[in-house]
C-alpha cells in the first residue's frame, strides 16, 4: 500500500508549484534553511526495479522536474557529493521511494551543517505549504519548522511498525522536554495556587540565552547550556523576589496575577522579538547531525544525550521532593500552605525556590528543544498549551502528575500523526485536553476540592 | 412555589403558632436519648449516608432525624464530618451512598440550587458574602422565584418592578431585625466578619426557608454580636423554621438547643437532649480523644 | 517629525474600523470576565466562528449572505456550549484553559492544509463581503466640500486644522454599521446587567457557591453569559471579515484575546462603557506609538541603531505587555473603575 511507502517529506526547502500539475512526474525545489534556492545538485529517478530514468540538476531557483510516462512506484535519490558544502539531507536521507500517479512534489529538507554565517530567514516564511496533491495521511508537512518550532527528527518514509518505534521514541524525548517545563508550571501553582502564563516564555529564556552564549559569545553549546540553566534559575528568583513575592504580599487575587503573568508573557516575547529578531537561529554545534541508524530506529545521538539528561533531571527532582527536608517542606506547602506555616515552614522562602528550580528546569527544556530544533522567539508560547494540557491531565498542582501527564502528551502528539496529519497533532492533544476535562476534570493523580 | 406561601404564611402568624420552644421541647421530651432515634415529626430523615475522601471516611452516619420546628445542634470535634455532612445534605457534594426525604421529597438526588429551592437553605462555616455588592443587593439576590432573573424578562423592566420594590421592602425589614440597616448602602466586603455571618444569615432567610442549616454561626463573632445571633437563631424557631447549627461552645447549645447530635470520626455517635450530652461520657471522650490526635501531631 | 501626521492617524484609528472590533469583542468579554467573571480566553475562536461562518456559508456552501450571518451565530453558540458544558462546573481557570486551547484548535484547524479546500488554509478565504458593500449608501464618486468636512471621490476628510481624520466610503459604512451595532448591544447589556439577572451574575463573579445556596442555577447562568458573549465575539468576527474583505487564520491567535484584556482592564472591568473607552485608547496609543516612532526613525530624530523599522512593532507590544502589568498593580480599576470596589478584593 502506497500509504506505508508515502515516501513524501513535505518539508523545508520545497515548494511546490501549484500551476503544472496535470502531467506525470516528479518535481520539487531544492532551498537552504534560509530559504535561498539551492542550484546544480544532481537528482536521479530510478524505477522500482533500479533502472535509472533520468537524472537532472535543480536550476538557479533551486527548481528540478522529472517527467514519467507511467503511473508507478520510483525510487527519488539526491546525490549529497553535490550539495554545497555545509548543507546535507535532514536525517540523512537522501532517496525516496514515491508513489507517482500525478505530477507529485518530492521534497529533500536540507539542514545546515554549520550554523556560520548564515543569513537569517524571515518568520512567517516557515510554514510550509503541503503541495496538495497527496492524500496521503502519513506524509509529513514542513517538520523541519513548523510555527511551532517542535520537531522532533523527520520520521518519513519507515514501514509501519519501525515508523511507531521511531514515533514512540520521539514523543518519549517530547514528552521529556515538556516535563521539564511542566513540573516548575506545576510546583508554582500548587505552592501559590498561580496559573502561570508566562512560564512558557521561561522556556524561550533558556533557548535564548544559551543562543547568546554560544553564537555571540563563542562558548560551546554543552557551556552555554549550563549557563542558560543557571540564568533560567536566575530569572525565575529574580521574578518572585521583584514581582510575584510583593503581589502575594499586597494581597492581590489570583485571578489578577493570572492576568498579570499574561502582561508579562507579552512583555517578555517581544523584548525577546526586539533583541534577536522574528528569525529561528540554531546553535552552531550539532546541527544535522548525523543519526544513529539501529535498523528499527533512526536516532539522532543528541536527541538521547537530551532525553537521558531530561530524565535524570526529572528522577532527581522527584527524589529531592520525596526525601530532603525541602522538597518535604514543598510538598506541605502545596498541600496546605497556612499548615505548613504554623508548622514553621517558611513558605515565602519555599515558594522562592519553586520559582528558582521551575525557572531552571524551563530554562533546561527550552536549551534542548533548540538543540533539536533551534530556537524562536515564540517557541514557549506554543509549547505552553501542551505544558498546560499535561499539568491538566495530571492533576493541578501535583508534580508527579505533571510528570505522567507530560509523558503522555508527548508520545500522544507523535503517535496521532500514524493516524492524523502531522500538522493537526497539536489541535489532538488539545482536543484530549479538553475530553479529559469532560470526564476526569480532576486528572490522574488530582483529588477534588473541599467546599464550604 | 407552593411552599414559598406556606412559608410566608406562617411568618405572618408567629403569634397563632403554639410558642416554637414549648412546641418542640414538647415533641422532644420522651424521645430516648440514642443515636439514630425516631422522631415524631422529622423534617429530614437521613439514612446510610457515607462520603470518603480516598481512604479517609468524612462521615458516616447510620441514621438520623431531625425534628420539625425545633433547634438542633451538631457537635463534634474539629475534623469529625459535620461540614462534610452539612454539604452533602445540601446538594454541595455527593456521598458514595445514602439516602435523605426532606420535607416529604428525596433530596439525595438534588443539586444545591435545587435543594435550596426546596426549602433547605445553609450558610457557609467561612462566611460568603458578595464582596464587591452592596449588603442591599445581597439581600435581593437571595430572593426566590423572581420575575426578573430570566434573561427576556430581565430586559423589560416593567415585568419586575413590582416584585423588585416588594422584595426591598422585605429586605429592609430582615436589615432592621438583624442592626445591618445603615449598610445597606455598603459595599459587603466592607463589613466586619461578624457583621457577615449576619448578613449571610439575613440573605438566607431571604428564600423563605423552612429549614436553615447553619455551620459555626458564631464563629469569630464577638460577644455582643453573638448574644443577638443567639436571639436570631430562637426567633427563627417561633416562626415556625427548623435550624441544624454547627457549634462548639456546649453553653450556647444549652442556652438554645431543644436538641443535640454528635459527630466523631464521621460517624453519629449519640443524640439526646443538651443536658443528657453534657453528661455523657462518650461525648468527652470524643473531644478529648481528638485533642489526644492534635497533639501527637 | 510630522505631528500631524501621528495624531491623523492615531485618531483615525481610534474611532476607526478595527477598534470597533475590538470594542464589540471586548463588548462580549466583558459580559462574561467583568460581569460574571468567566475566565474565557478564546474570544478569538468565538470571532473565528463569526468569521468563517460567513465565509464558509456564502464561498463554500453558497449560501446568501444573511444565512451565512446565521451560520456564524450559530457555530458561536455551539462552541460555547462545547466549551461550557464541561468546564463551566469546574473551577475559574479550567475554562480559562480550556478556551485557550480551543481557539488554537480553531485557528490551527482553520489553516490546515488538509482542509484548505473549505477554509482556505493558511491563505484564508475572500468573496463573501461584495453584498455588504452593494447596501453601501455612501457613494463611491461624490466630491463635495462643508465647513471642514470634504468627500473627494469618495473619501471622506474631516479637517479639525491640527489634524484631520479620513475615512473612504467602505470604511465608513463599516463603521456606520460597527457603531450602530456598539450601542445596540451596550443598550442590551445595559438593561441586562442592571436587571435581577444581572445581579445573578454578578454573584456568580463575587462566589458561585454562595449563589447557589441561594437557589440559583449557577451552571445556567453562566452558560447564558458565555453564549451571548460569544454571539458579541461573532459579530465582532463578522466586522473583522468584512472591514477586511478575507478572513485569514492568523488573526485569531490568542494575542487577540489576550488585548482584549488589556482593553476591559484599561476602560475598567464591570463597566458599561468600559470596553468602548479602552478599545478607543488602546488604538489611539498603539498608532500614536507605532507612527510616532517610525516617524521618529523616518525624520532621524531617533537614529537608526538604537531603533530599528522592524523594532518598532515588537517595541509597542512591549509596552503592550508592560502596560497590562503595572495596569493591574497600580489601577486595577481602569479609568471607569471604583477603586474602593477593588481594594475588596483580597482574596
Ligand atoms: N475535599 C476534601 N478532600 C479531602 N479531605 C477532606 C475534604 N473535605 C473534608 N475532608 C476531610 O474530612 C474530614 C471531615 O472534615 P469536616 O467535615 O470539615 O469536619 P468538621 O466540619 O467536623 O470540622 C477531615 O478529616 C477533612 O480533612
Ligand atoms: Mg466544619
Amino acid at each position: 500500500m502506497s500509504a506505508a511507502f508515502a515516501g513524501l517529506l513535505l518539508g523545508l526547502g520545497v515548494n511546490s508549484s501549484a500551476g503544472a500539475q496535470e502531467a506525470l512526474g516528479v518535481h520539487g525545489t531544492l532551498e537552504d534553511q534560509q530559504d535561498q534556492p539551492v542550484a546544480g545538485v544532481t537528482i536521479t529517478v530510478a524505477d522500482a526495479s533500479g533502472t535509472e530514468i533520468a537524472a537532472v540538476e535543480s536550476g538557479a531557483d533551486g527548481a528540478w522536474a522529472v517527467e514519467l510516462d507511467a503511473e508507478g512506484t520510483y525510487v527519488v535519490t539526491l546525490d549529497e557529493s553535490t550539495l554545497p558544502d555545509g548543507l546535507l539531507v535532514r536525517n540523512g536521507r537522501p532517496q525516496l521511494e514515491v508513489e507517482v500517479s500525478s505530477n507529485r512534489a518530492v521534497l529533500f529538507p536540507l539542514d545546515t551543517q554549520l550554523a556560520e554565517g548564515v543569513e537569517p530567514q524571515q518568520p512567517g516564511d516557515d510554514a510550509t505549504d503541503a503541495g496538495g496533491e497527496s492524500d496521503s495521511p502519513e506524509e509529513e508537512t514542513s517538520d523541519a519548522d513548523t510555527e511551532d518550532g517542535e520537531q522532533l527528527g523527520a520520521i518519513e518514509d519507515e514501514g509501519g511498525s519501525t515508523r511507531a518505534i521511531s514515533l514512540l521514541v520521539s514523543g518519549l524525548h517530547f514528552g521529556l522536554m515538556i516535563a521539564l517545563a511542566a513540573v516548575g508550571l506545576s510546583m508554582v501553582f500548587g505552592t501559590t495556587g498561580l496559573t502561570n502564563f508566562a512560564h512558557g516564555d521561561l522556556i524561550t529564556f533558556g533557548g535564548v540565552m544559551a543562543l547568546m552564549f554560544n553564537v555571540a559569545f563563542g562558548l560551546p553549546v554543552w557551556v552555554a547550556a549550563i549557563l542558560a540553566v543557571a540564568l533560567g534559575g536566575a530569572f525565575g528568583w529574580a521574578q518572585d523576589f521583584g514581582l510575584w513575592a510583593p503581589l502575594r504580599r499586597k494581597g492581590i487575587g489570583l485571578i489578577s496575577m493570572m492576568i498579570i503573568s499574561i502582561g508579562l508573557a507579552l512583555l517578555i516575547r517581544f523584548a525577546t522579538l526586539f533583541f534577536f529578531g522574528g528569525q529561528r537561529e540554531r546553535y552552531n554545534e550539532y546541527v544535522g547531525q548525523k543519526p544513529w541508524d539501529l535498523g528499527w530506529l533512526v536516532i539522532a545521538p543528541k536527541e538521547v544525550v537530551t532525553g537521558i539528561i531530561a530524565l535524570v533531571v526529572c528522577v532527581a527532582v522527584a527524589l529531592a521532593l520525596l526525601f530532603t527536608r525541602l522538597g518535604k517542606a514543598t510538598r506541605a506547602v502545596a498541600d496546605n500552605p497556612a499548615l505548613a506555616e504554623s508548622t514553621g515552614i517558611d513558605v515565602n522562602q519555599v515558594i522562592r525556590l519553586v520559582w528558582t528550580i521551575g525557572g531552571a528546569l524551563a530554562a533546561m527544556s527550552g536549551v534542548f528543544l533548540s538543540i533539536s530544533d533551534g530556537v524562536k522567539f515564540d517557541m514557549g508560547q506554543h509549547l505552553l498549551l501542551l505544558v498546560f494540557a499535561a499539568v491538566v491531565l495530571g492533576g493541578l498542582g501535583t508534580a508527579f502528575g505533571a510528570f505522567i501527564g507530560s509523558m503522555l502528551i508527548g508520545v500522544f502528539v507523535q503517535m496521532s500523526t500514524l493516524v492524523i496529519a502531522p500538522e493537526l497533532k497539536y489541535v489532538g492533544a488539545l482536543a484530549v485536553l479538553i475530553i479529559i476535562m469532560l470526564t476526569r476534570p480532576q486528572g490522574i493523580l488530582g483529588r477534588r476540592e473541599r467546599i464550604g | 412555589m407552593s411552599d414559598s406561601e406556606e412559608a410566608v404564611t406562617a411568618e405572618e402568624q408567629p403569634s397563632t403558632v403554639p410558642a416554637g420552644i414549648a412546641a418542640a421541647r414538647a415533641a422532644l421530651a420522651d424521645v430516648p436519648a440514642e443515636p439514630g432515634v425516631p422522631k415524631l415529626d422529622p423534617i429530614l430523615n437521613a439514612t446510610g449516608v457515607r462520603r470518603a475522601f480516598g481512604g479517609l471516611v468524612a462521615v458516616d452516619v447510620a441514621h438520623l432525624e431531625v425534628q420539625r420546628g425545633a433547634i438542633t445542634a451538631l457537635i463534634g470535634p474539629n475534623g469529625a464530618g459535620k461540614t462534610t455532612f452539612f454539604n452533602l445534605l445540601t446538594g454541595f457534594d455527593r456521598p458514595n451512598r445514602g439516602e435523605w426525604v426532606f420535607d416529604g421529597r428525596r433530596a439525595d438526588r438534588m443539586r444545591s440550587y435545587q435543594v435550596a429551592r426546596a426549602g433547605m437553605v445553609r450558610t457557609f462555616q467561612l462566611t460568603k458574602a458578595l464582596t464587591r455588592m452592596t449588603v442591599m443587593d445581597n439581600m435581593l439576590i437571595g430572593a426566590a422565584d423572581q420575575v426578573g432573573e430570566g434573561f427576556w424578562a430581565g430586559l423589560v423592566h416593567p415585568l419586575w418592578k413590582r416584585q423588585e420594590a416588594a422584595n426591598r421592602e422585605k429586605a429592609l425589614v430582615l436589615l432592621e431585625r438583624f442592626k445591618l440597616i445603615d449598610k445597606r448602602d455598603d459595599y459587603a466586603g466592607e463589613l466586619s466578619g461578624g457583621q457577615r455571618k449576619l448578613l449571610e444569615m439575613a440573605r438566607a432567610l431571604m428564600l423563605n426557608p423552612r429549614m436553615v442549616m447553619l455551620d459555626e454561626p458564631m464563629a469569630g463573632v464577638n460577644p455582643a454580636l453573638k448574644q443577638s445571633l443567639l436571639e436570631h437563631i430562637k426567633d427563627l424557631r417561633e416562626e415556625g423554621m427548623t435550624v441544624l447549627f454547627v457549634e462548639h461552645d456546649m453553653d450556647m447549645v444549652h442556652e438554645i438547643a431543644d436538641w443535640v447530635a454528635v459527630m466523631a470520626a464521621g460517624e453519629l455517635i449519640t443524640e439526646g437532649t443538651p443536658d443528657q450530652i453534657s453528661a455523657d461520657r462518650r461525648v468527652i471522650d470524643a473531644y478529648l480523644g481528638a485533642h489526644h490526635d492534635a497533639a501527637e501531631r | 517629525m510630522d505631528w500631524h501626521f501621528v495624531f491623523s492617524q492615531a485618531l483615525t484609528q481610534a474611532i476607526g474600523p478595527t477598534m470597533l472590533v475590538y470594542a464589540l469583542a471586548a463588548i462580549g468579554l466583558n459580559l462574561q470576565f467583568g460581569y460574571t467573571g468567566l475566565l474565557n480566553f478564546g474570544q478569538a475562536a468565538f470571532a473565528a466562528m463569526g468569521a468563517y461562518g460567513l465565509a464558509i456559508g456564502v464561498v463554500v456552501l453558497d449560501l446568501p449572505f444573511w444565512w451565512g450571518i446565521g451560520l456564524g451565530l450559530a457555530s458561536a453558540v455551539v462552541l460555547a456550549l462545547l466549551l461550557g458544558i464541561p468546564t463551566l462546573r469546574l473551577r475559574a481557570d479550567y475554562l480559562a484553559i480550556v478556551t485557550i486551547a480551543a481557539a488554537e484548535i480553531v485557528r490551527r484547524t482553520a489553516r490546515a492544509t488538509g482542509l484548505s479546500e473549505y477554509t482556505g488554509g493558511s491563505d484564508g478565504m475572500r468573496g463573501f463581503s461584495e453584498p455588504f458593500f452593494a447596501m453601501n449608501p455612501y457613494p463611491s464618486e461624490a466630491t463635495w466640500t462643508f465647513l471642514f468636512a470634504s468627500m473627494d471621490g469618495g473619501r471622506l476628510k474631516l479637517d479639525f486644522l491640527l489634524f484631520d481624520l479620513q475615512y473612504s466610503n467602505r470604511d465608513l459604512w463599516v463603521m456606520t454599521v460597527g457603531w450602530v451595532l456598539v450601542a445596540f448591544f451596550l443598550v442590551l447589556l445595559g438593561l441586562l446587567v442592571r436587571s435581577p439577572w444581572g445581579r445573578v451574575l454578578k454573584g456568580i463573579r463575587e462566589d458561585e457557591e454562595a449563589v447557589r445556596s441561594l437557589g440559583k442555577n449557577v451552571f445556567a447562568y453562566k452558560m447564558q453569559a458565555l453564549v451571548i458573549g460569544g454571539l458579541i465575539g461573532a459579530v465582532a468576527g463578522f466586522l473583522f471579515a468584512l472591514s477586511r474583505a478575507n478572513v485569514q487564520p492568523d488573526t485569531f491567535i490568542t494575542d487577540f484575546t489576550f488585548y482584549l484584556y488589556v482593553i476591559i482592564i484599561l476602560g475598567g472591568a464591570a463597566r458599561l462603557f468600559g470596553p468602548v473607552l479602552g478599545a478607543a485608547l488602546f488604538w489611539f496609543l498603539y498608532s500614536f506609538l507605532s507612527q510616532g516612532l517610525n516617524q521618529g526613525i523616518r525624520s532621524g530624530a531617533i537614529p537608526e541603531d538604537w531603533l530599528s523599522a522592524t523594532q518598532v512593532g515588537p517595541l509597542v507590544f512591549f509596552l503592550v505587555g508592560l502596560s497590562m502589568v503595572l495596569l493591574l498593580i497600580y489601577r486595577p480599576q481602569g479609568i471607569l473603575g471604583d477603586r474602593r470596589e477593588l481594594t475588596l478584593d483580597v482574596r
